[in-house]
């Protein structure tokens, strides 16, 4: 699973560069710039991203702080 | 004087605040720094985002789209939701593990202590000390020229100036001065948890008003009985080359996602992170905060790009940079506000936009005063020597230095401060690769952080140089091939320059010890 996240993530970076609406001016629902919609929907799939990063590729075995030492304080 | 008191108001209310988290107060220096790791995910995702989001996400975003057009919100804002989430998920979970176990409150404890090597936390500390100060600067600057503009008329005798939009304004000096002062206030007696409060309630006032903002200004702007229809009005006539990225060049669009990863080493935000109750906490900031990004930015730049357009009355005239002809964009958002919307809602928006500017300067605050207590002064004396109180004492004394010294260098001429912030963040994300080999790769060595930093330091120079010292806005590095030449932002080749010295000079050195690996990844 944590592979897939990771194509995920690396699909979101590429569908960032947009190179395919950089001169479109469609205003969406009659008011927003193509290129603006298009982002903020990219905004949204990052937001759902990490909802499913956070669901199936949560690192496991991390400290729950229980054993605090004073080792980096005194370095 | 509506916009004033509406102001005050709200300062006051925010020093309550501050105030009343002191009361929580539990007494230990990790309570103040740290707030006892006892913040949850709603005020985690708060303070986080309060931080990340400066006066530039509400000021800024309109003013580069004014400039610019729609093409700032792919490479500003979508760009940071991937990337900031990224930071926290990749970086800032495990960091907040091993601070918990290791009992750090700086990243440079953190170093210090993964690289078994005292040496790299004095080659960091003036860095980070560097790169945070001209950041803080932007804050305090900003805040005194907002609070001029939006005062603009209250008090034409007693401070006059020759600028018409801003004659009898509260002058800057003394703005800047009062908001150094309520900051100061609520971080010297609420600590960490104050700030967090603070930030928390900050991010929910510039939110709220930003999106009140947006719809008052496009139903003035579009004249139409319906918002809907105005909305459609105000975009409709906005220029092609502003609903559009024709004027924008792919390449420096594309370098640019490098630049969000500076959050991976702003040494606040580690602060933030180890303030986290667990590491469950972390959840709701990684979803939320690129929807929360879009939330501030999109009617920002929607306001930005219809600001370029004959819809807005010529009278008065837009600001102007003094002493040139150019419109002065990052006034554009509290020009609108001031004369297409009411003085009650001015007010406001200035303590929105306020809010925006104080929950990054409180962090950055707090972090220089814990990394001067924990790093300098207790790692010499010897943390063991210092009670708690003392501790808590002499964080209180440097925040205070802190304040005080930024507020000073505020009142001297500033041409090229505002041109430092995009190296700022350069500087910071060129040293991201050193806090991932950190974090991930058994094989850094001392030596190759040593060689990541110094080739950071020597190329981010010899480029901000090249750059004018920031005075040359849009400068990038000009890469030719086959004929084409591809612009880049600046951070492409001091983060290549020092991933590659780390890389390199770790694998010739000999590799760190067994026993401290272990100690953060186990045993292989």
């Amino acid at each position: 699973m944590r592979y897939l996240i990771g194509i995920l993530l690396l699909l979101l970076l590429v569908l960032h560069q947009d190179n395919w609406f950089w001169e479109d001016d469609t205003l969406v629902f009659g008011f927003i710039p193509i290129g603006l919609f298009y982002h903020a929907c990219i905004s949204v799939a990052a937001s759902v991203t990490w909802f499913l990063a956070t669901k199936f590729a949560w690192p496991h075995g991390l400290s729950d702080g229980a054993e605090t030492s004073q080792q980096g304080s005194n370095t | 004087m509506t916009q004033l008191v509406i102001i005050v108001a709200y300062l006051g209310l925010l020093l309550l605040l501050g105030l009343g988290a002191s009361l929580l107060f539990r007494g230990t220096s990790k309570d103040y720094l740290l707030a006892s790791h006892s913040i949850g995910p709603f005020l985690l995702l708060m303070s986080l985002f309060g931080t990340t989001m400066t006066a530039f996400a509400l000021v800024g975003s309109s003013g580069e789209a004014f400039k610019e057009g729609i093409g700032v919100y792919g490479m500003l804002a979508s760009s940071s939701g991937i990337i900031h989430s990224l930071c926290f998920f990749v970086l800032g979970i495990k960091l907040w593990s091993w601070g918990h176990r290791f009992g750090y409150t700086t990243q440079i404890q953190f170093f210090r202590d993964r690289l078994q090597n005292d040496g790299i936390g004095l080659l960091l500390f003036p860095i980070i000390v560097g790169l945070v100060i001209p950041y803080l600067l932007i804050g305090v600057i900003s805040s005194g020229v907002v609070i001029q503009s939006m005062t603009g008329g209250a008090f034409p005798e007693l401070f006059p100036t020759s600028n018409p939009g801003t004659n009898g304004g509260v002058p800057p000096w003394i703005g800047s001065l009062v908001i150094c002062c309520i900051v100061l206030a609520y971080v010297f007696f609420g600590g960490m948890r104050g700030t967090a409060w603070a930030n928390a309630f900050q991010t929910i006032v510039f939110m709220v008003l930003g999106i009140v903002a947006f719809y008052v200004i496009a139903m003035k702007l579009g004249g139409q009985p319906t918002f809907l229809e105005n909305l459609r009005v105000c975009s409709d006539a906005v220029a092609h080359d502003k609903v559009s990225r024709i004027d924008m060049s792919k390449t420096k669009f594309l370098t640019y996602l490098l630049v969000p990863l500076s959050v991976g080493m702003f040494p606040h935000l580690f602060q933030h992170w180890l303030t986290a109750k667990s590491a469950s906490s972390f959840k709701l900031p990684i979803v939320a905060h690129p929807v929360f990004i879009m939330i501030v930015w999109v009617p920002c730049v929607l306001i930005g790009i219809w600001a370029t357009t004959s819809l807005v009355p010529g009278k008065p005239p837009l600001p102007k940079i003094p002493g040139t002809d150019i419109v002065n964009a990052n006034a554009i958002l509290p020009f609108l506000v001031k004369t297409q919307t009411s003085a009650l809602l001015g007010g406001f928006l200035t303590a929105g936009i306020l809010a925006a500017i104080m929950s990054s300067l409180d962090s950055q605050f707090l972090c220089l005063g814990t990394i001067f207590t924990g790093d300098i002064v207790g790692h010499y004396v010897g943390n063991d020597r210092l009670t708690d109180r003392k501790k808590i004492w002499l964080a209180r004394v440097f925040v205070t230095a802190i304040v005080a010294v930024t507020y000073g260098l505020s009142l001297l001429p500033q041409r090229s401060v505002f041109g430092m912030g995009v190296w700022c963040f350069s500087g910071f994300a060129s040293l991201f690769p050193l806090v991932l080999a950190a974090v991930y790769w058994r094989r850094l060595t001392a030596a190759g952080a040593y060689a990541s930093v110094l080739t950071m330091i020597v190329t981010w120079f010899v480029l901000f140089r090249q750059s004018g010292f920031g005075h040359h806005r849009s400068f990038t590095v000009d890469i030719p091939v086959g004929g084409v030449t591809y612009e880049t932002m600046p951070v492409l080749t001091i983060f290549v320059a020092s991933a590659v010295a780390l890389v390199l000079v770790s694998l010739v050195t000999r590799p760190p010890d067994e026993r401290t690996l272990a100690r953060f990844f186990g045993t292989k």
